[in-house]
């Protein structure tokens, strides 16, 4: 089991406890979602997420989860680039307040949305005059899932950004390339795999996200109904089964979402390595 | 205390490497405007709608006896579940960070799983295990435990969407601190113990302090999970987030935003603990730069 021998006490017991607990507390709990799928038939089970309800709250999910976290790819680039590069007043209070969406409780998140975006609220109020609802629209469960993934793409770029050497930028520059040029073919190339791991890392948290969509999102069947809401439904008819076929669905996909960040994330350290 | 961020001024010539003024400023304005939009006006709505109808009926709103029953229930059930992901975190952040054995990717992996999930599924894990129609449900239901829709429900699966915080924030702290000074303690005749007590603890305090002022918000503000697993009883199974939502759904928007402000304080709290111990652990890490030049600089004298 040990790889090398080291004169540090603790290792027997720190492995059994921490085996233990994660048996505890996570795996026996988890095998309980395929234990329970086990006892569907594959058609009851392939019914059951391919339902039009379903396929509809997937495609909400996909859709609003892939927005959020695109809006937070451009706004984030730039947050990291301007916090990086510029000095300006209030820098600081804004560095600090980015990680608010992992601070705050989603239901706060979800109630202040909520009462922005509706119609009398500060924002809804303009927008309905030209016409733009947000509230209980897919639009509002976009404005909820950005909301919430917003540190994850300018966390992940920040370091890499401050750790870049700026010789290269000045040898671009001298051999004559514009700053543009510079930009995108020397200092973006270099965030690419930062960029990508805080996209997945956003994405990922998004398609989860519950508690600050409820609120926004008006929950209508077919409309604005998210997965994670579909399978809270299900629980509340004490349809059990048919919310664990969809938590699995939903499980399998959060796995490979999560391979992908793992190897997005060792391609991110080889590429600092490297520099 | 001010950080040398910003535009560098080397010797080749900053202009051909920043942006004109007018860029720059531009830059600026869509960044601050954004987080307005997004960050600092959900923030102020909260405490704008609780103190609405003034600072009597927010004392109101927070007085009634549900609420503070829900804050009860939301304080034990941070008091049972931060202390056993403390141990947990400092247990497998030492494990990970200082041994090498088969497997350790992904025994990380496994850690970060709650992450991954989302709330609803974590609660409903309880609901399949402990429940009725659950697993475990009829043998409990003979003993008469109720465990799901109850409160040992609520903290159970609060230790599962908290339990990777301390350990997460840790591990990295560990790795860089590395193991020659826990190895001279043991070398000269210190028991586990005292070298954890001593040399360990010291080192890792700010780090441990951060995870579980992290672990302790979530284990506060946890809806998702919490919603699945609670019986929804007012002044029983409710904890903050939850009075919240059923006061917001009753239309009591101003209680339900006094309440809510009281959550969005401690996320407040939770950004400026982080914010001092990633300035004194900065300190901390440049000090220790400087030890390792000055012991460098020792070595090439010799």
């Amino acid at each position: 089991m040990r790889k090398t021998q080291s004169i540090l006490p603790g290792f027997g017991p720190a492995l059994g406890y921490t085996l233990t607990y994660i048996s505890l507390v996570l795996l026996i709990p988890l095998a309980m979602v395929f234990l329970k799928t086990l006892t569907m038939s594959w058609e009851t089970f392939w019914r059951t997420v391919t339902d039009p309800r379903v396929l509809a709250s997937y495609r909400l999910s996909f859709l609003a989860s892939f927005l959020g976290a695109s809006i937070n790819g451009i706004f984030g680039l730039l947050l990291a680039w301007v916090l990086v590069r510029y000095r300006f007043p209030g820098q600081r209070i804004i560095d600090a307040l980015l990680d608010l969406p992992f601070a705050m409780p989603t239901a706060v998140a979800g109630i202040a949305l909520t009462t922005l975006y509706s119609a009398n609220g500060w924002f809804g109020r303009y927008l309905e005059n030209v016409g733009i609802k947000v509230a209980y629209t897919p639009l509002g469960v976009v404005v909820a899932l950005t909301f919430i993934g917003l540190p994850f793409v300018v966390r992940t770029i920040q370091p890499v950004l401050q750790d870049l050497d700026k010789e290269y930028e000045e040898a671009a520059a001298s051999l004559g390339a514009s700053r543009w040029q510079t930009f995108s073919r020397v200092i973006f190339p270099a965030l690419v795999p930062s960029w990508l791991t805080g996209f997945a890392l956003a994405f990922a948290r998004a398609l989860g996200e519950y508690g600050s969509v409820v609120f926004i999102s008006g929950n209508m069947p077919m409309r604005t109904e998210i997965t994670p809401l579909l399978i809270r439904t299900k629980l509340e008819q004490f349809d059990y089964t048919g919310a664990t076929a969809i938590a699995l669905v939903m499980m399998i996909i959060s796995f490979i979402l999560l391979l992908i960040i793992n190897l997005l994330q060792n391609w991110n350290r080889r590429r600092m390595a490297s520099h | 205390m001010k950080r040398c961020k910003g535009i560098q001024k080397g010797p080749s010539g900053e202009s051909i490497i920043t942006e004109p003024i007018w860029l720059q400023k531009m830059l600026i304005g869509v960044a601050v405007g954004f987080v307005i939009l997004f960050l600092i006006a959900p923030l102020l709505i909260v405490f704008g709608q609780a103190l609405a109808k003034g600072w009597g009926a927010y004392w109101e709103a927070i007085r009634e006896p549900d609420t503070l029953k829900a804050i009860q229930l939301t304080l034990l059930t941070a008091a049972i579940s931060v202390p056993l992901n403390l141990i947990f975190g400092v247990v497998a952040a030492w494990l990970i960070a200082k041994f090498d054995f088969w497997g350790k990717n992904f025994l990380l992996t496994l850690i970060d799983l709650p992450f991954a999930i989302s709330p609803i599924i974590s609660g409903l894990i309880f609901v399949l295990l402990f429940g009725l129609q659950g697993l475990l449900g009829p043998w409990l239901s003979q003993y008469n435990i109720k465990i799901v829709f109850a409160v040992p429900g609520i903290i159970l699966a609060t230790i599962f969407v908290t339990f990777p915080f301390v350990a997460r924030e840790l591990i990295p702290v560990m790795q860089s601190l590395g193991n020659e000074e826990e190895e001279a303690a043991i070398v000269l005749g210190a028991n586990g113990w005292q070298m954890f007590f001593k040399v360990t603890l010291p080192n890792i305090k700010w780090g441990l302090l951060y995870g579980v002022i992290l672990c302790n918000a979530r284990a506060m503000g946890e809806f998702g999970a919490v919603s699945v697993v609670s019986g929804h009883i007012r002044g029983q199974t409710n904890t903050i987030p939850l009075q919240v939502e059923i006061l917001y759904n009753e239309y009591n928007f101003t209680a339900a935003f006094a309440v809510a402000s009281l959550l969005a304080l401690l996320a407040l709290i939770t950004l400026i603990v982080k914010h001092v111990v990633e300035w004194k652990s900065g300190r901390h890490h440049s000090s220790s730069v400087q030890i390792n030049r000055f012991k460098e600089g020792i070595s090439h004298e010799y």
